[in-house]
C-alpha cells in the first residue's frame, strides 16, 4: 500500500486553544482504498484533528495537501467540495424529511428551477443500492433505525465527494448485525478507492475493520503503525502512556460466591414485571452486595426492563418488593424515596443539565430529593464535590466548571456521583462506559467493584459482553424485548455461552 | 498578556458586564443634550433628577421582567402579563371608588390584598394550563392575554375608573425617605424574590428544569410543582406592576394599562443575558434590561427625536443592544477587525458556549452550530 502515493498528507500541525495546546506537531497521512483508524483517548487532540482537516478550525501551524496539492479550507463545506466528506456520531440529518431528501438536500436535482422528484428518488434509490441498502426513499427518516439513518448520511456524504470520508464513532449507536451491515457498506467503499478514516472507542472493531492506525496521546503524534503489528494490549498501553495494570488487578480479584449472596433478604424483587411495547414480563431478584448484568442487543429491552425497575416509566403488570415490602414505583421520585438509583444511557438527553455547573449537577438529585424548601448548606455540597472529585478522579477538579466542559468519561463520573451521594441501595448503571475512554472505563469499572463490596446492589447494563461478565454476578441476558434466561456467572458462563443465548441457540 | 489586560478580560467576561456598559454609554450621552442630566437635586425633602425619573418609570417595567425571567428559565413564556396589570389596576380602583371614604387606609390595603390575590389565582391559572394540562405556554398565556383585556374592562364597565385616594397614590406617587415609594417597593420586591430563588434550592432547580427538562425528570426534580410557582410569581409581580402604575395616575385603564409590555418585558430579559430557551437565568440582567429600555425612552423625548421617528429609533437602538449582547457576533466583529479580512470562527471548543452571556437573541454561533445541534430520532 506504501508504494502508492497518499491521498492526504497532515505534516507538523499545531492547533492552540487559549490555555490549551489541542495539537503539538502532528503528522497524519491516508492512502486511498485503506481503512485508518485513529485512535487515543478522549482528548488526546482526535477530534481536533478532524475539525483542523474538514475546515472547522484554522491551524496554527503545518500544511494539508489533498491528493499533492496544498489546501486549506475555510469551512467543511468547502472541504466537502474538495473531497473531504464527514458522518458524525450523531446523524447530522433532518429526521422529518423522507430519505431522498436527506441524500440530495442542497443539491437537489432541478430543471428550470423546479425539483425532479423523480429523478431524486431514482438516483437515491440507486446509491443505496450500492451500498446494499433497499429501503423506501420516499418514507421519512426518522422511519428507518438508527443504523440505516447512518448508512443514509454515509451515502450522502459518498455521493458528494469520495475522496477522503471520516466516520467519526459511527458504530457507537448500533447494535451488532447493524455494525456488520456498515462494515459491509465500508468494505465496498473501501475497495472503490476511498480513503475512510474510523474513529471508534470499540477496539474490537478497529481491529475488524482498520488496516492502519495513527496513535495520538495528549495532543501529541506517538505513531502510525499497520493494525497487524501492534497487539490490542500494545496500542491501549500507547493510547493511556502505562500499562494495563488496572484492567487486569480487576480480573485477579475474585467474586464474592453468588450462594452466599442469595442468602439474605432481596433488596428488589419483581415478579412478572412488564409494559406492553416496551418489555414482557419478567422476574428478577437483587442482593445486596450483588452485581446483576443484562446482557443483549441495543433494543433488546435492558433499558426498558431498567427503566420499570426505578420507576422512570411506569410498569403495566407485575409487582415489586423492595426489602420485602410490595412497592409501587409510580415515578422517578418513588424509586429514589425505596433507595434506587438510575444512571441513564442516553448521557446528553437524560443525564447531564449542560447549563448547571459540576457542582450543581452533582447535587442535583440530592437536592431534588430534599425540596426547594430545604437547601443543602453551601458548606456541606462543596464536602461532598470534593470528596467526589477525587474519589472518582473526575477532571478538570473545578467543581465550578459548567459541566459541557469536561469529557464524555468525566461528565460520566459526575452522574454517577449524583446518585452516589443520594446512597442507594440499589443502583443502575446504563452502558456507564459506552463512548469513554479507556482509564475512565477502567476507573468506572472498579467503583462498580468497591460499591458491590461494600454492600451496594448493581444492576449493570452494558453492550460489551467482556464488561458484563468481569463484573457480573448473575447475568440476564435479554432479547427481543424477553429476558430470556438468567445465568449465574462461574465456570462454564463466557462470551461465547452468552451469545449462543442470545442468538437462541440452547445452552448444550 | 499583561497583568492589566488579564484583568480587563476578566471584567469582560463578567455575566452583567455588556447591559451595565450599555446603560453608562446610554446615560452618558444624554449629557451631550442635557448637561444637567446627571445632576440631582433635593425639594422638599424629595430627591428630584432625571436619573430618579428614569427609576421611577421603570418600576413597573422592573417587576414584570423580574417575573418574567423566572417564567422563561423553566422554558416557558408568559404573555399574559399585561393583562394581569390591567386587571390587578382595575380591581383596586373599582373597589376604592366603592369606599365611603376613599381614603381609608384599611380600605385601600383590603383593595391592594384583594388585587394581588386575584394576580396571584391567574399565575395559578396560567401555571395549571402549562404545567398541569400541558399547553404550550405562548398558546396557554395567550388566552389570557386576550381574555384578560376582557376581564380588565368587564371590571371597569369599558370606562376609565377614576380614584382620589391619597393613601393609594402613595404607591406609584408618593415619597419615602426621599425616594419614590413606588421605587422602594420594587427595590424590597425584587430583593425579596432574589434571596428566596437564591438562597433555597429554586434558582438552581428552575435552571436545571428549563436546560434538560427530561434528565431533570430522571433525578426526581417535581418539574410542575415549580413551573406552577415560577407562572404564580409572575402573575404576583405583574399584579404589584398594575398597582404601581395605576396608582401613580390615579385611575385604572382596562384597554391601556400594561398593553405590550411583555414585551419590552421579554425584551428586557434578552439584554439581561437570560437565554429564551430556557436554563441558567440572571434577576440582575433582567433588572437592568428593564432600566435600560426606559432610559432608551426617555432619552428618546431628551434628545428631541422627532415623534414619528420615535418608534423607528427605538428599534435601531434594540438591535444594536442585542447584537453587542451577543458573544458570537461580538467574535465574529473582533475577527473582521483583527485581521481585517473574513472572519475567523471563534476559538473555544464546539459544544461549549464562549460563557454565560451568550444567551440573547443572536445565539447560533456559526461554526460551533454543527456540533451542538443534534439530531436524534
Amino acid at each position: 500500500m506504501t508504494d502508492a502515493a497518499p491521498i492526504l498528507e497532515m505534516t507538523g500541525i499545531g492547533k492552540t486553544f487559549p490555555g490549551v495546546v489541542a495539537l503539538d506537531d502532528v503528522d497524519f497521512r491516508m492512502f486511498p482504498g485503506e481503512v485508518h483508524a485513529l485512535m487515543g483517548e478522549n482528548g488526546a487532540g482526535k477530534s481536533t484533528l478532524i475539525k483542523v482537516l474538514t475546515g472547522v478550525y484554522g491551524i496554527d501551524r503545518g500544511e494539508i495537501r489533498l491528493a499533492g496539492r496544498q489546501v486549506r479550507f475555510a469551512g467543511p463545506l468547502q472541504a466537502q467540495q474538495a473531497g473531504v466528506s464527514t458522518v458524525y456520531q450523531e446523524v447530522n440529518l433532518c429526521p422529518n424529511l423522507s430519505v431522498a431528501e436527506n441524500i440530495f438536500i442542497g443539491r437537489e436535482p432541478r430543471r428550470f428551477g423546479a425539483i425532479r422528484w423523480a429523478t431524486m428518488r431514482r438516483r437515491s434509490a440507486e446509491l443505496l443500492h450500492r451500498l446494499h441498502l433497499d429501503i423506501d426513499v420516499t418514507a421519512p427518516l426518522s422511519s428507518h433505525s438508527l443504523a440505516v439513518q447512518q448508512m443514509v448520511a454515509i451515502a450522502r456524504a459518498v455521493d458528494i465527494s469520495a475522496k477522503v470520508l471520516i466516520l467519526d464513532e459511527p458504530t457507537s449507536s448500533l447494535d451488532a448485525s447493524e455494525v456488520e451491515q456498515l462494515f459491509a457498506v465500508i468494505r465496498q467503499l473501501k475497495e472503490s478507492g476511498v480513503a475512510i478514516l474510523f474513529v471508534s472507542h470499540f477496539l474490537d472493531q478497529v481491529y475488524e475493520i482498520a488496516d492502519r492506525m495513527t496513535v495520538l496521546r495528549n495532543g501529541r503524534l506517538i505513531g502510525e503503525w499497520p493494525v497487524a503489528q501492534l497487539s490490542q494490549l500494545e496500542l491501549v498501553a500507547k493510547m493511556i502512556g502505562k500499562d494495563l495494570s488496572v484492567l487486569e488487578q480487576l480480573d485477579g480479584e475474585s467474586k464474592p460466591d453468588l450462594a452466599t449472596l442469595e442468602g439474605g433478604q432481596p433488596v428488589l424483587e419483581a415478579t412478572g414485571l412488564g409494559r406492553s411495547g416496551a418489555i414482557a414480563p419478567f422476574d428478577l431478584t437483587i442482593h445486596a452486595g450483588e452485581v446483576v448484568g443484562f446482557a443483549g442487543l441495543l433494543g433488546s429491552g435492558r433499558t426498558e426492563a431498567a427503566r420499570l425497575l426505578f420507576g422512570a416509566d411506569r410498569a403495566e403488570r407485575g409487582r415489586v418488593s423492595i426489602a420485602g415490602k410490595p412497592t409501587a414505583l409510580r415515578g422517578p421520585r418513588a424509586g429514589m424515596a425505596n433507595g434506587i438509583a438510575f444512571c441513564s444511557e442516553n448521557r446528553r438527553a437524560e443525564g447531564v443539565v449542560e447549563d448547571l455547573t459540576v457542582r450543581e449537577n452533582l447535587v442535583l438529585a440530592m437536592q431534588a430529593a430534599r425540596g426547594w424548601a430545604r437547601p443543602i448548606p453551601r458548606r456541606r455540597q462543596d464536602e461532598l464535590v470534593a470528596k467526589y472529585i477525587a474519589a472518582l478522579q473526575i477532571r478538570p477538579a473545578d467543581p465550578e466548571l459548567p459541566i459541557r466542559n469536561l469529557s464524555g468519561g468525566n461528565q460520566q463520573k459526575v452522574l454517577l456521583a449524583r446518585w452516589l451521594i443520594t446512597e442507594p441501595k440499589l443502583l443502575i448503571v446504563d452502558e456507564p462506559t459506552r463512548g469513554i475512554d479507556v482509564g475512565a472505563k477502567a476507573e468506572i469499572q472498579r467503583l462498580v467493584v468497591e460499591l458491590a463490596g461494600g454492600g451496594m446492589a448493581v444492576l449493570f447494563i452494558s453492550a460489551e459482553l467482556e464488561e458484563v461478565l468481569r463484573l457480573s454476578h448473575k447475568i440476564a441476558v435479554l432479547r427481543d424485548r424477553q429476558m430470556i434466561d438468567q445465568l449465574a456467572n462461574g465456570a462454564g458462563v463466557d462470551v461465547d455461552r452468552i451469545m449462543r443465548t442470545i442468538a437462541g441457540e440452547a445452552a448444550a | 498578556m499583561s497583568d492589566t489586560h488579564r484583568r480587563l478580560t476578566g471584567l469582560v467576561r463578567q455575566r452583567l458586564f455588556w447591559p451595565v456598559l450599555i446603560l453608562v454609554v446610554l446615560l452618558v450621552s444624554n449629557l451631550f443634550f442635557t448637561p444637567s442630566f446627571f445632576s440631582i437635586t433635593v425639594r422638599d425633602g424629595h430627591l428630584y433628577g432625571s436619573l430618579i425619573d428614569i427609576l421611577r418609570a421603570s418600576t413597573p417595567l422592573v417587576l414584570v421582567a423580574v417575573g418574567m425571567t423566572v417564567v422563561i428559565a423553566t422554558g416557558g413564556i408568559d404573555l399574559s402579563v399585561g393583562s394581569v396589570m390591567a386587571i390587578s389596576g382595575a380591581l383596586a380602583c373599582l373597589h376604592i371608588s366603592g369606599l365611603a371614604d376613599q381614603n381609608s387606609v384599611t380600605g385601600v390595603l383590603f383593595a391592594v390584598v384583594l388585587a394581588l390575590g386575584l394576580s396571584v389565582l391567574l399565575g395559578l391559572w396560567n401555571g395549571a394550563l402549562v404545567a398541569a394540562i400541558g399547553i404550550q405556554p405562548i398558546i396557554a398565556t395567550l388566552i389570557l392575554m386576550v381574555a384578560g383585556r376582557g376581564l380588565a374592562q368587564l371590571i371597569t364597565d369599558g370606562q376609565i375608573i377614576n380614584v382620589n385616594s391619597a393613601p393609594y397614590k402613595v404607591i406609584g406617587a408618593g415619597y419615602a425617605l426621599t425616594l419614590p415609594v413606588s421605587v422602594l417597593i420594587v427595590v424590597a420586591v425584587v430583593t425579596a424574590a432574589a434571596l428566596l430563588i437564591r438562597r433555597s434550592a429554586l434558582g438552581m432547580l428552575v435552571e436545571s428544569v428549563g436546560g434538560n427538562p427530561t434528565a431533570s425528570r430522571l433525578a426526581g426534580i417535581r418539574a410542575r410543582q415549580l413551573v406552577i410557582l415560577a407562572y404564580v410569581f409572575a402573575g404576583l409581580c405583574a399584579g404589584i406592576a398594575g398597582l404601581i402604575f395605576s396608582s401613580n395616575v390615579s385611575s385604572a385603564d382596562g384597554n391601556n394599562a400594561g398593553n405590550l409590555i411583555e414585551l419590552d418585558a421579554i425584551l428586557a430579559v434578552v439584554i439581561g443575558g437570560t437565554a429564551l430557551t430556557g436554563g441558567r437565568f440572571s434577576l440582575a440582567g433582567s433588572v437592568l434590561g428593564a432600566v435600560i429600555i426606559k432610559a432608551l425612552d426617555i432619552t428618546i423625548y431628551t434628545i428631541g427625536i422627532p415623534s414619528q421617528a420615535n418608534l423607528l429609533f427605538k428599534a435601531v437602538v434594540v438591535i444594536v443592544l442585542c447584537l453587542a449582547q451577543s458573544s458570537a457576533f461580538r467574535a465574529r466583529l473582533a475577527g473582521i477587525t483583527r485581521r481585517g479580512g473574513p472572519a475567523r470562527p471563534p476559538a473555544t471548543p464546539p459544544g461549549k458556549r464562549p460563557d454565560g452571556t451568550g444567551g440573547g437573541l443572536p445565539q447560533q454561533a456559526g461554526p460551533a452550530a454543527p456540533a451542538e445541534a443534534e439530531v436524534r430520532a
